[in-house]
């Protein structure tokens, strides 16, 4: 049984074909990478998953996109309830203008969920999953704006856990993160596989290598390989992959 | 020839930039001497602590409390009409209507702070009084409510322009997360987005509040111009920039007492607005700050 899987998506931005006819499916408790050069179509499919492209005016898709077997594009879903079942992590870390605790509460908050013991325990739970716990347990009622930028994306982390999603998708979360901070994301991302299904956009090739058990190659809107992250890196069947991981082009 | 064309625009800037300067220090300069000379034949405490005011009367009082209770109470009414409307249909605008709609409304929403205020005021006057008579037998024919009112849909654009403006500067980002992490419409709107763009918002409804504390033709229309120290809207009442209209268009004697009393009033009301721009630029430096 497959967590995700894409079948056929066609995906367009007015007049643009941003993504053509890609499939793929997905393990429950892996983390994927999608690599590729700037503008092919990584951060569209990844939004594909929690239909954040509904968002766009222009956009309009074709295919399927199944979650635990269900057509999320289909079958008359609530976009709201599906998407607090998908966590996303963003590129640049975006904390809403609230303290450190609002922040992780806020998905169980917009849930209706007021028991105060209740929010405690779980802000102290996902903020100590999102290893941010030590650093901010003092000041949980610090406005979320005054972190640093590698503490304002573990937080956006803790908020995403907050609500228990199965499956996580991250778009880029490290490129705005400097060294340190971006060893204890990918360390995260490591212990979180356990419980969660994560699928991670990066233009790292180590991080990718380092964190994913399969990565996918996209170029021009197309998922040019897909496979084991080993092979991938290695031994990758297309001449664009291997090009591309051994840095000759993107 | 390069440098002297440089030079006559620098100084035709100043000259622009000096005038603004010199009107506002001209008129705190004459409002000051002349409320000088007020205030040294009326005491500055009963000034600001008597409730009655009859300059016109045979009997003078001079206590600012009625004009300053008229003033707060047509305010009062109209943030009450402005703020939930203005609000929603700032939150309307930027998180329901597309963007064609958004692009049409805007503007026409903004010709409402442009009628010219006379208008308004005959309307609150011939219309909206006597339907709300109709619902409350004891509405005096001139009296706050209506004024009040009406006041609050002519600056409906001051706060939901603004205020759209603010929330349309919120970064694409947090509104993503917000959907991200499932909120709904209403949810994205109210309890992310708005408290994003508080400093703008906040800085929209303290200019509507000065627009309203400064308009006069609405109320010296409307509301009657009989001061009274009260605060039940169905009364009639005067405002402080009534009063100063009412004393500068009769036949009151320059220098006399009564003439100068629309000064004295002019720097309550001066005060008050000053007042209040220096909360909303506090409140802007405050806010910014965090959202950095
Ligand atoms: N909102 C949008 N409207 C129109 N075109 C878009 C939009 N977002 C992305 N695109 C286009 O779709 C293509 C894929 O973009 P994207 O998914 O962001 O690429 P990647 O994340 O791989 O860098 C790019 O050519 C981009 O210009
Ligand atoms: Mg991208």
């Amino acid at each position: 049984m497959y967590k995700l899987e894409a079948r056929d998506i066609q995906l367009y931005y007015g007049q643009k074909h941003a993504l053509k006819g890609i499939s793929m499916a997905i393990k429950p408790n892996t983390v994927t990478a999608f690599i590729g050069p700037s503008g092919c179509g990584k951060s569209t499919f990844l939004r594909c998953f929690n239909r954040m492209n509904d968002l766009i005016d222009t956009c309009r898709i074709e295919g399927e996109i199944l979650i635990d077997g269900r057509d999320i594009y289909k079958d008359r879903i609530n976009v709201v309830d599906h998407r607090k079942k998908i966590g996303m992590v963003f590129q640049k870390p975006n904390p809403f203008p609230k303290s450190i605790f609002e922040n992780v509460a806020y998905g169980l908050r917009i849930n209706g969920i007021t028991h105060k013991k209740f929010l405690e325990e779980t802000v102290e739970r996902s903020l100590r999953q999102a290893a941010l716990w030590d650093e901010v347990k003092d000041d949980l009622k610090k406005s979320a704006l005054a972190l640093s930028g590698g503490q304002q994306q573990r937080l956006c982390i803790a908020r995403t856990l907050a609500v228990e999603p199965s499956v996580i998708l991250m778009d880029e979360p490290c490129s705005a993160l400097d060294p340190i901070s971006t060893a204890k994301v990918e360390e995260l991302i490591h212990e979180l596989k356990n419980k969660y299904t994560i699928v991670m956009v990066t233009h790292n090739m180590q991080q990718a290598a380092r964190v994913s058990d399969r990565t996918a190659f996209f170029y021009l809107g197309e998922l040019i390989e897909y496979d084991d992250t080993p092979t991938i890196f290695t031994n990758p069947a297309k001449e664009a992959t291997q090009n591309y991981v051994t840095g000759r082009f993107g | 020839m390069q440098k002297i064309k440089e030079k006559s625009i620098e100084a035709f800037l100043i000259l622009c930039a000096s005038i603004t300067v010199f009107t506002t220090l001209g008129i705190i300069v004459i409002l000051s001497i002349e409320t000088f000379q007020f205030f040294r034949e009326v005491s500055v405490f009963e000034f600001f602590t008597g409730t009655e005011w009859t300059p016109l009367f045979a009997i003078k009082k001079y206590g600012i409390l009625p004009l300053v209770a008229g003033t707060l109470l047509t305010t009062l009414i109209a943030i009450a009409v402005a703020l939930p409307l203005g609000l929603t249909i700032a939150v309307y605008l930027n998180e329901y209507a597309d963007q064609r709609l958004k692009a049409v409304i805007k503007p026409l929403l903004e010709i409402l702070a442009a009628i010219p205020t006379v208008v308004y005021g005959f309307f609150a006057l011939t219309f909206v009084t006597p339907v709300l008579q109709k619902i409350i037998p004891s509405l005096s024919g001139f009296n706050a409510l209506s004024a009040g009112l009406v006041m609050g849909v002519m600056i409906i654009p001051y706060v939901s322009s603004l205020s759209e403006d603010a929330l349309s500067a919120v970064p694409k980002s947090l509104r993503e997360a917000a959907y991200g992490m499932g909120s709904t419409r209403l949810q994205t709107a109210f309890k992310v987005m708005l408290p994003a763009a508080s400093s703008g918002v906040i800085v929209s409804v303290i200019l509507a509040i000065s627009r309203a504390i400064g308009e006069t033709m609405i109320v010296a229309v409307a509301a009657g111009q009989e001061p009274k120290f009260t605060f039940n809207p169905l009364q009639s009442i005067e405002t402080i920039t009534t009063y100063i209209v009412q004393v500068s268009m009769g036949d009151v004697p320059q220098n006399s007492l009564e003439f100068r009393s629309i000064f004295a009033a002019g720097i309550t009301l001066f005060g008050l607005t000053f007042i209040l721009n220096n909360i909303s630029y506090w409140m802007k430096q405050k806010y910014q700050q965090k959202y950095e």
